[in-house]
């Protein structure tokens, strides 16, 4: 029952926050605010005490819902889901801290979204039925469409729609490999269900075992975003609000790599192991082309959503490389990137509110006005370029131990990415804080709101660079049961590496 | 006749009776609201006259009519979006025109041709039901005599049905004079017993696929639509849409099903054909449209096509998907018809898209009400559009017709595109235009209505079981 309460407080949340906004601006904030945090608190409180429960699942609700058709209420919670849902209530309750002055109009209604895509992020690592989860996947969409086209920047209809439509036409193709998974297993078995552990070792041919993982990948490589399908992400992360760009950039697109986690390769394990070259393919030409254009932008936060593209790209390419260290570091990627990107786009957004610009060409030399900023900065600057010490260094290092395994030329140059990274970052830091100050800017430091929303953000991705080893071991569990690979823990990640790098 | 033939005939013969008391009622003292309150009363016991036909099912009186578990959810389909539609006519007319009374005369009939559609078996049935349908429709069409498109619509469908109906007819005959049957399992009979179809027969379903065509307003034969919606009174929009295409789709599925349609490729072929290019067309002209009504002709064409997709699936569970679908659909419909007519002032319709500029922030709740008619048509979650969509898919899936699937997929797509255009539109800021927006009259009635079609329409899509159970035990066929 506790996995429905986690998933019904965030729409209690949004229901109250629209009505009392009338009233007062500001209960509606705290309202959002204490509902995300108060799921927030309920997950970690799940964590601290997981750590004496053992492996596998740790909790599992079933309710029927649509018997007709098979389908049930299932919500289940592994290792996996309880780190992303970590994540997603940390930057949930950090989003609507960073669109406390920003957002002035209808905030009612902008919270109401808010939560209410959360709750869809919520539901989709949560659910374990095939059909609740397209559901989810679906009521993520509409909100998120009205936070980008409502309170976004200058060409948000443009955008809003974009995303909608792109990730809509994902959504659809998925639903077709759904129901043709789900009648496959009916024809096989005689059971109409959509019940993810029932159709996990449905047995097929193997050229219908390839479209149907088509299907599911199409949906989450456009959501990720790999490289042909990534051109609605720019668009969508530079006019969304900033609490609509930390939400895309940190959840939405890690519902991409989760699906491809929990259902692509679980699912249709042997499909998934015949298309991994071209999966890997497709990720580091994320990896290079998205940082080489990343590294071209004029505006501070495409750079950011460019950088984006390429972070996923390790995703995809972690992801199907089948062994053990590759799954951690794809998960590690999924939590540093969505706390680092997370945090660059605060920054922008904090830089938005006193100088009013995005263009990277008319900031310049602001350090010395803003060093507490630009010490924040620089801290996310280097994760994303992959300083050891910080979290994005341990994911990607983790990720490219594994796909060296599997593939080493397709390593070999998603290792190149790693240089692309440090070009990319660091003209972030010279466009913005060094440099020849244009103007003479007389502007404040960060304030105590956003040192409350920055700091943590700093604290964690310290964190995971020094100690990840709890969210390592959380995981492991998962995957367990999800690869059948031996049980390993951290340490055999080291040791595997020590192996592999003299 | 028994009298268990005039119960099971009880909807049909409430609306018709109604009918008639209408006429002498206006005869007697014109006076639109007790017209009004007397036709909500008559749907209203027609709807309850369905409850204890169910009893008598299946119920054959030959050689016209059959009364079966699918004719009867039809009727009361039929029967329930009259009655909204009804609830949203009233200030409609009130504002409007000076005799309304004859309204719901021309309304009743017209659901009478309905229903007869719905039951019928024959041919002679078949085209006296639309015929009746189709008689009412000019009138209705053309009801608002004062506006220059209400005549030209009313013409134009005249014209075009008029025309429809002879291909009808020659099709008809043409049966007819080779199988010397007009009765659908007659014909299926003679069918299965030659083995073959002879080449006239050939010909006369093509014929009659044209009439049927143009009733359902699927492609090629779909010219008409978006100038009739555009002329019609709204109220009769809604019909056009739902409750005539519906009955027209009841009995062609009836007919397909009694001459064993599927066996049959070449018809199959035909259908998918059309199918295919109804969704393409009708989306792809709706993309463009600025006039709300137009956009909602095209998407009503593309509708069509996503039904005959399941359909085509030639499966129960497609039987199954049609009724879920009209049931989503036809208050869906209405209902977006509806929030056009509460948007409407007395001298202008709210027609186009910029009328419902930053309709959020003026008018709040209607918004919210036509956002929810809009994500259901589009087929979003939490809508019962999202359960037909969803239930259609699933009966495609059944029958293995992964490139119709594949075709309503991209289209739903494109049709998300003008769905959601609407949507963006009302919660546009509206900051430096200074136009005068149309005063909307509201009336209580119309919001009520509203309200209640919004319920509908969240709650299938929350909680389908109840209405799955019902249609699952409903949907039989008898031959």
């Amino acid at each position: 029952m506790i996995l429905l309460y986690i998933i019904l407080i965030p729409v209690i949340g949004a229901l109250l926050s629209w009505l009392v906004s009338a009233r007062s601006a500001a209960l509606c904030r705290w309202i959002a605010l204490g509902s995300l945090l108060l799921d927030f608190a309920i997950v970690t409180g799940i964590w601290i005490n997981q750590g004496t429960a053992g492996s596998g699942w740790l909790y599992n609700w079933q309710a029927p819902w649509i018997p007709q058709f098979g389908i049930t209420l299932h919500l289940a919670m592994d290792g996996l889901s309880l780190v992303m849902l970590v994540l997603t209530f940390f930057l949930g309750a950090l989003s609507v801290l960073v669109s406390w002055n920003e957002i002035k109009s209808r905030t009612g209604f902008f919270h109401f979204n808010l939560l209410f895509v959360i709750t869809g992020i919520a539901g989709v690592f949560l659910t374990m039925d095939l059909f609740l989860f397209y559901f989810f996947w679906e009521v993520m969409l509409i909100p998120m469409y009205f936070l980008i086209g409502i309170w976004g920047h200058e060409r948000r209809e443009y955008a809003a729609y974009k995303f909608f439509i792109f990730t809509q036409a994902g959504g659809l193709l998925m639903l077709l490999a759904i129901l043709g998974l789900y009648f496959v297993h009916a024809a096989n078995t005689g059971v109409y269900t959509f019940n993810y552990f029932d159709l996990l070792h449905t047995p097929m041919a193997r050229s219908l075992a390839q479209w149907l993982m088509l299907g599911f990948l199409t949906a989450f490589v456009v959501k990720l975003p790999a490289v042909p399908f990534h051109t609605w992400l720019p668009d969508a992360h530079t006019e969304a609000p900033t609490a609509g760009s930390v939400i895309l950039a940190g959840l939405l697109l890690k519902t991409g790599a989760y699906g491809i986690l929990r259902f692509v390769l679980p699912l249709f394990p042997a499909a998934a192991q015949e298309f991994a070259p071209w999966a890997m393919l497709l990720g580091v030409a994320g990896i290079l082309y998205g940082g080489q254009l990343a590294f071209a932008q004029p505006d501070f936060k495409r750079l950011v959503a460019y950088t984006s593209v390429s972070h996923m790209g390790f995703v995809l390419l972690g992801a199907f490389a089948f062994n053990e260290v590759a799954y951690q570091g794809v998960v590690m990627q999924m939590i540093t990137h969505g706390i680092s990107t997370g945090a660059l786009f605060m920054l922008a957004g904090v830089l938005y509110e006193r100088i009013h610009t995005r263009e990277l060409s008319r900031m310049g030399g602001l350090w010395p006005v803003l060093p507490a900023m630009g010490t924040v900065t620089m801290i996310f600057v280097m994760a994303s370029l992959g300083l050891p010490g910080l979290g994005n260094f341990i994911a990607e290092f983790l990720i490219l131990v594994g796909s060296w395994q599997a593939n080493k030329p397709m390593t070999v140059l998603a290792a190149v990415g790693l240089v692309v990274a440090t070009v990319y970052s660091l003209r972030i830091m010279q466009k913005v804080f060094f440099g020849q100050t244009e103007r003479q800017f007389g502007l404040p430091d960060l304030g105590f709101r956003e040192w409350v929303m920055l700091a943590p953000l700093v604290l964690v991705i310290i964190w995971l660079g020094v100690y990840p080893k709890p969210v390592l071991k959380t995981i492991t569990n998962e995957q367990e049961r999800v690869t059948n690979v031996e049980r390993s823990d951290s340490s055999l990640v080291i040791r595997t590496a020590q192996n592999i790098i003299p | 006749m028994t009298f268990d033939d005039l119960l099971s005939l009880g909807p049909l013969l409430n609306i018709c009776g109604a009918a008639v008391i209408a006429m002498l009622l206006v005869a007697i003292w014109r006076n639109h609201r007790l017209v009004y309150y007397f036709t909500l009363l008559a749907y209203a016991l027609a709807l309850a006259s369905v409850v204890p036909v169910a009893k008598l099912l299946p119920h054959i009186i030959a050689p016209l009519v059959v009364i079966d578990m699918f004719a009867l959810f039809n009727s009361g389909a039929i029967v329930g979006s009259g009655l909204i539609i009804v609830l949203l006519s009233y200030n409609y007319f009130e504002e409007r025109e000076e005799r309304k009374e004859e309204y719901y005369l021309l309304l009743l009939l017209a659901t009478a041709g309905a229903l007869v559609l719905v039951i019928s078996r024959h041919f002679m049935s078949l085209f006296l039901g639309l015929e009746m349908l189709s008689i009412s429709l000019y009138g209705l069409i053309a009801y608002l005599r004062a506006r220059q498109r209400s005549d030209e619509a009313g013409i134009k469908y005249l014209i075009l049905a008029a025309i429809s109906s002879a291909f009808l007819l020659f099709g008809m005959a043409l049966v007819y004079g080779f199988t010397g049957h007009m009765d659908f399992p007659g014909i299926g009979a003679y069918l299965q017993r030659t083995g073959t179809v002879p080449l006239p027969v050939v010909a006369g379903f093509g014929l009659m696929l044209i009439g049927i065509g143009f009733k359902l307003g699927i492609v090629p034969f779909h010219m008409w639509a978006p100038d009739i919606y555009e002329g019609a009174p709204l109220p009769v929009a809604a019909f056009v849409a739902t409750i005539s295409k519906g009955g027209v789709l009841v009995v062609l599925i009836r007919f397909f099903q009694d001459v064993n349609g599927t066996q049959y490729t070449m018809l199959w072929w035909i259908l998918a054909i059309t199918a295919v290019a109804s969704m393409f067309v009708g989306n792809w002209l709706a993309l463009t449209q600025q006039n709300i009504k137009r956009m909602l002709a095209y998407s009503s064409i593309a509708h069509l096509g996503y039904l005959l997709v399941a359909f085509l699936a030639g499966k129960q569970s497609g039987l199954e998907a049609i009724a879920f679908y009209l049931v989503a659909y036809f208050p869906t419909s209405i209902g977006a018809f509806g929030v056009l007519i509460v948007m409407s002032s007395s001298v202008q319709d709210a027609e186009t898209a910029e009328d419902y500029r930053g309709l959020f922030w003026r008018y709040p709740w209607v918004a919210l009400a036509f956002t929810v008619m809009l994500l259901s048509l589009a087929g979003i979650p939490l809508t019962a559009g999202f359960i037909g969509k969803f239930y259609i898919v699933m009966a495609g899936a059944d029958g293995n017709r992964w490139f119709l699937l594949l075709m309503l997929a991209i289209n739903s797509v494109i049709g998300l595109y003008y769905y959601i255009r609407i949507v963006a539109m009302m919660f546009r800021t509206t900051e430096a235009p200074q136009r005068t927006f149309i005063k909307p009259s509201l009336p209580l009635a119309g919001n009520i209505t509203l309200g209640l079609v919004v319920l509908l329409l969240v709650g299938l899509g929350v909680y389908p079981t109840a209405m799955m159970q019902l249609i699952q035990q409903m949907m039989t066929l008898i031959k």
